[in-house]
């Protein structure tokens, strides 16, 4: 194989011999194994969060979805629901902008804004480095749930550990069937899938029973809840499911 | 998508192992029920490694597929598409055994003389 690379101003060559200034070394290369995951030093940065999130009694949940699937909109409704009886805090990721963060002000829950647009281009994902950086900001000695709400992606956010005990996944009926084949990866990384704006079907050629079975393809053992943000259907049944996951030996309920 | 902070990942887990040794070849194995498109890698890894100490070290891919073993029929099968389900006699009754692999396997690196 030769040395073929590409610039990113779209050109490419071919490097004939040893590529960079390797003049002070020994000519002939040693194979060294490494056999690390690559993601081995976020899903250490993960490790060090979940143990955080038990030293405090944290019960944390990564929330992901594609852009405009309604997740801000169901979590608006799952803090007017729920703050009453647990303590919650958000970390709210976003590219840029902090119009979902201010969505969630004033429901009674801590919210930490996650910017990723400082990164490289503005990352695609939160990874369990941003996450760390952002608990600082939230008092999770008096929390009892942490939604992460990841950025709007069904592609990235799926690899990346950032020490949640379970992950949900926001998929909404406009989005078709085939979704769970054409993104397996997030699909098999949910824990519940809540099928959003459940409303709209009768205005839809949506075919949920193929949806359901393509889910079931690829993730037999997912929870699944119709749900819809905006009327508030299966609001109830998704907030059943977050109050089972919180561990019931809570820290004693202070209100604020 | 996120090829970019992969190629980064990658680079750091590179680094922890050459020890400041030039590196000539960084083999990584990718499998293939991870969303990671080859190309875009290549092209990733280029643009993070530009200018720094990995400057012309070349990437590349080991691409494992997505094998199930049937608990029914036994069979180990290859499957395309992400549905877990045996190739041979159609049993959901499959475990993955590979398909989601993602290391660095090894490095070439030059020993300073």
């Amino acid at each position: 194989m030769g040395r073929f690379h590409r610039h990113p101003d779209g050109t490419v060559h071919e490097h004939a011999d040893a590529v960079g200034d390797h003049s002070g070394y020994a000519s002939a290369p040693a194979r060294v194994a490494v056999l690390e995951n690559v993601l081995a030093e976020n899903d250490r940065v993960a490790g060090a969060n979940r143990a955080e999130f038990a030293a405090h009694g944290v019960w944390a949940l990564n929330l992901m979805s594609s852009p405009g699937a309604g997740k801000t909109a169901l979590l608006r409704r799952t803090l007017a629901a729920l703050t009453t009886d647990l303590r919650i805090g958000v970390v709210e990721g976003d590219i840029a902008t902090s119009l979902d963060a201010d969505r969630l002000e004033g429901l009674g829950a801590s919210v930490a804004l996650l910017n990723t647009s400082a990164g490289f281009g503005g990352e695609c994902h939160l990874d369990a480095v941003m996450v760390r950086a952002a608990l600082g900001r939230l008092p999770l000695a008096g929390l009892d749930l942490l939604v992460v709400e990841n950025v709007g992606n069904l592609v990235c956010p799926a690899e990346f550990d950032v020490g949640e005990h379970a992950r949900a996944m926001v998929y909404a009926v406009t989005e078709g069937e085939e979704k769970p084949l054409k993104y397996p990866v997030m699909f098999r990384a949910a824990d519940v899938v809540v099928v959003n704006k459940i409303d709209l079907l009768p205005h839809l050629d949506f075919d949920l029973d193929l949806f359901l079975a393509n889910l079931a393809a690829v993730n037999p053992r997912a929870t699944v809840i119709r749900a819809s943000a905006r009327t508030g259907e299966g609001v109830d049944e998704w907030c059943d499911w977050l109050r089972r996951q919180v561990p019931a030996e809570r820290k004693p309920l202070v209100h604020k | 998508m996120h090829e970019l902070s992969l190629s980064a990942a990658i680079a750091d887990t590179v680094r922890d192992h050459a020890a400041d040794r030039g590196v000539t070849q960084v083999m990584v194995r990718i499998g293939h029920l991870r969303q990671v498109v080859p190309d875009s890698l290549q092209l990733c890894w280029g643009m993070v490694t530009q200018g720094t100490d990995l400057d012309g070290a070349e990437l590349v891919i080991d691409h494992v597929p997505a094998v199930v073993s049937c608990a029914g029929c036994g069979a180990d099968t290859a499957i395309d598409r992400p549905v877990l389900v045996c190739g041979a006699c159609g049993s959901r009754d499959v475990v993955l055994v590979s398909g989601e692999e993602f290391l660095v396997v090894s490095i070439d690196v030059l020993e300073p003389v």
